[in-house]
């Protein structure tokens, strides 16, 4: 069933496009992550120009958090004091992204600089969460002896002004967040991501946030700034595709809702070691991108 | 056949037309006005039309034809990539002024046979001959291998084609050639120009002009998104909000 894209300019195969949605949907309820790291990537494989790809995929991103998120507020699972300071960082993080994507794009390197940091970022944190998730199941047993975790961050432990954030058991300065909120902000306009594959993990990791509010509050911040960015790039880039959002979002927020149904009967160490051989697959394959010599060797941009 | 009603058509009046003293061509499209809509994947042109020669004496010897559709012109940037530290990244690049955005150029037989090089540069004859006028600062070298990258590019996409033999001749008199323009090109008019072929030199010319355009709701959203961008952003950001809300409540139900 092919239909025309009015702002990519091509025709797409519809159930292609809700199916993949529906993919990246069910990534979301189970685990959180909002799955742009998968959707930007296939999107432009498929052929759709990479401004257009980044700008959709941000659009659907918001409608697959709201579903995750009011999923998750039903239960409790969302703390507002920290969701609000993270989106402030989030916010003035998208803003300084949006200033270095456009010097990235005037000196042409904008396709490699978001590999690079595709490999980078998602290597890392494959590595950490599938390490992670490998001693909670077991799989790598820890050596008798040895400390266990620090619960709280020296560096974060010193930050000053700390407030009370009841609901993530945290009693922190918001200086933490925010610079969290910061780095994820950043990129979502970089990437075309939400930024939950790094938010998640740091909120577990370095703030310590109580587990049951992770997910819920990184789906509210992953809201409010997506919701922001696609505005930015409607009136700036003007590449947001309408209709390819809609049929990503179709397949994405019933995704969302039957992975949230998934997530409460599956064990969570599994679902993080799932998430962490997806991340490790598309780092891997980006790496492979990089090094490899490309398909085309020219490209070309309209002036 | 539902296509050939027109060359018969055709056929009939040529006696009426005859009568100058140079050949001439009188050419026509299948369709002059393509119209892109929500299940657009591309269109079939068909390109026909006939010689009228003076005196309606069609030459023992065959003249050739060559047809060429060319999009609207657009200035571009193509960069290249090359190995820095083991990546593959942009390390140089080139202006084009005028780089059309969809060139097809289809003959009865294979252009260098047709004409010499000379002829075929002045006519823009041929993926070797467009008239990409590139930018300053560049030695000739330079740009040659720019522009033949770009034209491989382009060919890749399907949006440069070359077809050595697409157009067939009826009787000396009558041609006719298939051009497929693919669903991603650029709005804007399109020109079909034909030229008569004989012994090297264009004895005839004619143009016909084509445009291509959005209909409907793919047109209304194209233009809502350039004239009221900020409006059409707070429809996509409602329209997600819409989605994920409308899905977490039909599934609470459930």
């Amino acid at each position: 069933m092919d239909v025309y894209l009015p702002i990519a300019g091509l025709s797409v195969n519809a159930l292609v496009i809700v199916a993949l949605g529906g993919v990246v949907g069910l990534l979301t309820g189970m685990i959180g992550v909002g799955g742009g790291f998968l959707t930007t990537p296939i999107l432009i494989f498929y052929g759709i120009p990479p401004a257009v790809a980044v700008a959709s995929a941000t659009t659907q991103i918001t409608g697959t958090s709201v579903s995750g998120m009011l999923a998750h507020r039903r239960r409790k699972g969302v703390d507002y004091r920290m969701g609000g300071v993270i989106i402030v960082g989030g916010l003035l993080g998208a803003v300084a992204g949006g200033a270095i994507f456009r010097l990235l794009q005037d000196v042409g390197q904008i396709d490699t600089a978001i590999s690079l940091l595709y490999v980078v970022l998602l290597g890392s944190i494959g590595v950490m969460m599938a390490k992670e998730a490998a001693t909670a199941l077991d799989i790598i047993k820890t050596k008798p002896g040895r400390k266990p975790p620090r619960r709280h961050n020296p560096f974060i432990a010193s930050l000053p002004m700390r407030w009370r954030f009841y609901q993530s058991g945290l009693y922190i300065s918001p200086l933490a967040p925010l610079m969290l909120g910061f780095c994820a902000g950043m990129l979502t306009v970089l990437l075309g991501v939400g930024g939950g594959f790094v938010l998640v993990p740091a909120m577990i990791y370095l703030l310590g946030m109580s587990a049951q509010v992770v997910v819920g509050t990184s789906l509210l911040q992953i809201l409010a700034v997506t919701a922001a960015t696609t505005l930015i790039h409607a009136t700036t880039t003007k590449s947001v595709d309408v209709v390819l959002a809609a049929l990503l979002l179709l397949g994405s927020v019933i995704g969302a809702q039957v992975g949230a149904r998934l997530a409460q009967k599956a064990k969570p160490e599994l679902l993080r070691m799932f998430l962490a051989i997806i991340i490790l697959g598309v780092a891997f394959r980006m790496a492979l991108g990089l090094g490899w010599r490309p398909e085309e060797i020219y490209t070309m941009e309209l002036l | 056949m539902r296509r050939a009603g027109p060359l018969l058509l055709l056929a009939a009046a040529l006696p009426l037309l005859v009568g100058a003293s140079k050949p001439r061509l009188v050419p026509d499209v299948s369709e002059s006005r393509i119209e892109i809509q929500y299940s657009f994947t591309g269109v079939e042109l068909l390109l026909f039309g006939a010689i009228l020669y003076p005196g309606g004496r069609v030459p023992s010897e065959q003249a050739d034809i060559a047809i060429v559709v060319k999009g609207p012109l657009q200035p571009l940037r193509v960069r290249e990539k090359q190995k820095v530290a083991g990546i593959w990244m942009n390390v140089d690049s080139a202006r084009f002024r005028s780089a059309p955005s969809f060139y097809a150029v289809a003959s009865s037989r294979p252009l260098s046979k047709l004409i010499d090089e000379r002829t075929a540069a002045i006519y823009e004859l041929g993926l070797q001959n467009l008239q990409l006028s590139p930018g300053p600062g560049q030695s000739a070298d330079v740009q040659r291998r720019f522009e033949t990258g770009f034209v491989d590019l382009m060919q890749r996409h399907s949006l440069y084609v070359e077809d050595p033999r697409g157009v067939q001749i009826t009787d000396g008199v009558l041609y006719r050639a298939r051009v497929f323009i693919p669903a991603r090109v650029p709005v804007g008019n399109y020109t079909a120009e034909t030229f008569l072929i004989k012994d090297g030199r264009v004895m005839a010319g004619a143009v016909r002009d084509i445009r291509i355009e959005k209909r409907g709701f793919e047109r209304f959203v194209a233009r809502a998104a350039q004239r009221w961008s900020l409006a059409y952003g707070l429809v996509a950001v409602g329209l997600a909000l819409l989605f994920g809300w409308a899905a977490a409540a039909l599934f609470r139900r459930a």
